[in-house]
């Protein structure tokens, strides 16, 4: 019996926000309060101070492995993970050989397990070797363990592949993960095209390409009767369309990523290179239309969408450099900071970082409710620390928060029961 | 803001050359001041003055060039400096080096000076901040972003001819979208204190929120032109039909080529610029690029004095009086 003394429970979904004891018993939480008959030998961890929520969920983490074991590894995500109060991620399917068969899965699953930090689940490829042109064994990729299955970024660019591929996830009944983008008109953008493109002379990627997908992803998907979720919106017009589906009866869900809510075009500056992110940071307005989204509910995740690099990935002039930031262990202090703001209250943020996704990806947990898994994590919303190399676990220390200080740190990790971080 | 930290030093004197965003006016008649010294050099028997004897200048030039190249090859020998070409297209990024392992080698052997050329964006920027303290970098091109060189070359040329800045109105014609020249000389003309800057091209050649850079745009030629003192025509390059954001050429000369008879909507007394090399018959007529109001053989004049003043200002050697 493990039991977490005197921190601040909050559980979005029961509504729960006030300071108790929570027991954890095995795998499971056992008790809020007082202690559960028969607790026995009991553990104690002190979360004085201490907010204590469930566990958050990236719905897209780049682990990297197998094939690119020089930016990242699976050991070395998942603990960084867990750094960052994650006790779930969703590993995407761009490794090499590409998660689109069975074999790969396992393999996955099994380094996770050995690891034993954040829990991983799979993300299988939509297309073979995510080529938009013949379609996965979505069946044998279910029957693996897939969580759903996504194309990522790589447009399927023939609309019948993606009308067929749409109709097949359906019937397979695993949810498929788009990235709305334009093919054509994102295809030599390495930014938003806007003022600040023009200003740098750096081709761009206007805000249409992602609306026009989502149009047109929303268009096949209803017909394909298939349950879609659209990730990493950029473009506060993506927003309405995704909106309108829902009230229509569409089982459709959206997310952002975490740094498309903090920053804008204008942080690019001068050709910061960890600033170069897929889909594009855009502008004002388009933040805080997706602040917005979030706080009323039609967006229903914030996503970390992790991508660690190697130093030479980044080490080149902006447009040559590969897109992406390590953002496990910045996420935390990032959502408080836009709390601070006034973007959205703790409750929704830990809702949109923890409830939601767990329950887009059907897993239990995401709550404190008696009974469910024990997957959380307790952190201090005062604690100062540095973003450092040496700071940083996860091997990608590509972040725009290098050299600076944050606000808000994981003290402790909880994944079934058992403590996976602690500082 | 576009590198103005690393460009200039705690005392706000020159380091780097990268872009003409961020530099002062101040700096900028600094430049133009200490190229109207140099300029006299190239009429003299002997064109060298030592200010940069002993300095090794690389030119690093990832796309090609000729004239820019050239021009920065002859103001650094001119400054007794030694030179170094590096057509580096054809050799090291070829067999897969990449570019910070070619800049610790020049590093190695010493170099004090790296000219840059880029097809991509921030290169410039990206060199600067990774080498030696010691090394300073001058942009010769960077992608779309900028030529600051070619902007204060065209600078100079517009202050010997029109005497003063505030006063004028100036037109930028043609694939503004995709030119460096077109954003150097907007930053500079508006630091300059140009009050009526104008950018004209169909509007698939003009890049969006370009307003935010403090010129008005116009799609047609006549009114882009009316009553302007100075007409800056940019090249138009031929991969502009193939990405379908121009019909032909043939389209495009009829209707934003300057020809005599539409350069007659231009002030009485307007000169006519181009940063070469011209494409004849698509951006301009030859009876404007050879005729009266042409500048645009002085503009490459000019150039060397340009180069000599910002890469003897960059190494802390200008020149401190008259006296060469």
């Amino acid at each position: 019996m493990l039991r977490i003394r005197d921190g601040r429970l909050i559980d979005p979904a029961s509504g729960r926000d006030g300071v108790a004891d929570l027991w954890i018993n095995g795998s499971h939480i056992a008790a809020i309060g007082r202690a559960p008959r028969g607790a026995g030998k009991v553990q104690e961890i002190s979360a004085q101070g201490l907010v204590v929520c469930p566990g958050f969920v990236d719905p897209g983490s780049h682990l990297r492995e197998p094939g690119y074991e020089h930016k990242a590894t699976i050991a070395s995500e998942t603990r960084a993970a867990a750094a960052g109060g994650f006790t779930t991620v969703c590993c995407t399917p761009d490794t090499s050989p590409v998660l689109d068969n069975a074999s790969v899965i396992e393999h996955i699953t099994q380094r996770a397990v050995v690891a034993g930090a954040a829990q991983v689940v799979c993300l299988g490829a939509l297309t073979v070797g995510l080529n938009g042109e013949v379609l996965a064994e979505m069946h044998a990729l279910k029957a693996a363990g897939c969580v759903g299955v996504t194309n990522l970024g790589r447009a399927v660019t023939d609309t019948a592949v993606l009308k067929h591929a749409l109709a097949y996830a359906a019937s397979a009944e695993l949810t498929v993960f788009l990235h709305p983008e334009d093919y054509w008109l994102a295809r030599q953008g390495n930014m938003h095209e806007g003022a600040v493109s023009t200003r740098l002379g750096i081709p761009g990627i206007p805000a249409a390409a992602e609306v026009i997908a989502v149009h047109r992803d929303l268009t096949l998907l209803a017909e394909a009767g298939v349950r879609a979720h659209f990730c990493r919106l950029s473009a506060g017009d993506s927003i309405k369309p995704i909106a309108d589906a829902r009230r229509r009866g569409l089982p459709v869900t959206a997310d952002v990523g975490i740094g498309n809510l903090c920053f804008t075009a204008e942080d690019v500056g001068s050709f910061d290179a960890n600033h170069h992110v897929r889909p594009p940071l855009r502008d004002s307005r388009d933040r805080a239309a997706l602040r917005r989204g979030v706080k009323q509910g039609n967006l229903d995740i914030i996503g970390a969408y992790h991508e660690p690099h190697d130093a030479d990935a980044k080490a080149a002039p902006f447009g040559l450099t590969e897109p992406g930031v390590s953002s496990y262990e910045t996420f935390l202090p990032a959502l408080l900071h836009l709390i601070d703001e006034g973007a959205f209250d703790l409750p929704t943020a830990i809702a949109a970082a923890s409830q939601a996704p767990h329950r887009l990806l059907g897993q239990p947990g995401g709550t404190l409710e008696i009974g469910a898994p024990a997957d959380l994590c307790a952190f201090d919303p005062a604690a100062r620390w540095s973003v450092t190399p040496a700071s940083l676990k996860s091997a990608g220390k590509n972040t725009p928060y290098l050299g600076q200080t944050l606000t808000g740190r994981v003290r402790f990790t909880i994944v079934g029961g058992r403590v996976v971080h602690q500082l | 803001m576009t590198t103005p930290d690393i460009q200039l030093d705690a005392h706000g004197r020159l380091r780097h050359f990268l872009a003409i965003e961020g530099l002062p006016r101040a700096l900028l008649i600094q430049i133009l001041d200490q190229a109207e010294r140099f300029a006299p050099v190239g009429d003299r028997a002997v064109k060298k003055v030592p200010l940069l004897r002993g300095k090794t200048v690389a030119n690093l030039f990832f796309e090609p060039s000729t004239r820019t190249r050239t021009t920065f090859d002859l103001a650094a020998k001119r400054l007794s400096a030694d030179v170094l070409n590096l057509n580096i297209e054809a050799s090291s990024t070829k067999k897969g080096e990449s570019l910070a392992d070619t800049l610790r080698n020049l590093e190695a052997m010493q170099c004090d000076m790296f000219v840059v050329r880029h097809q991509v964006s921030g290169a410039a920027d990206y060199i600067a901040r990774q080498v030696a303290p010691h090394i300073s970098v001058i942009n010769g091109g960077d992608g779309s972003h900028e030529h600051p060189t070619q902007a204060m070359l065209d600078a100079f040329t517009i202050r010997r001819l029109k005497k003063r800045f505030d006063r004028l109105r100036v037109a930028i014609v043609g694939d503004v979208a995709h030119s460096r020249v077109a954003r150097s000389n907007i930053q500079a003309l508006r630091t300059l204190g140009v009050p009526d800057l104008r950018v004209v091209g169909p509007k698939t050649l003009i890049p969006p929120g370009i307003e935010a850079m403090g010129v008005t745009v116009h799609d047609d030629l006549d009114a882009g032109i009316c009553g302007v003192d100075v007409v800056i025509m940019l090249r138009l390059q031929q991969e502009r039909m193939q990405s379908a954001l121009l019909p032909s050429a043939h389209e495009y000369f009829r209707e934003y080529g300057l020809t005599a008879a539409r350069l007659k909507g231009a002030a009485a007394d307007a000169i006519v610029m181009h940063p070469g090399p011209i494409n004849r018959g698509v951006e301009i007529d030859s009876e404007v690029a050879d005729g009266t109001q042409s500048v645009i053989l002085q503009q490459v004049t000019y150039g060397i004095a340009v180069r000599m003043a910002v890469m003897s200002m960059a190494m802390g050697t200008q020149a401190q009086t008259g006296a060469l």
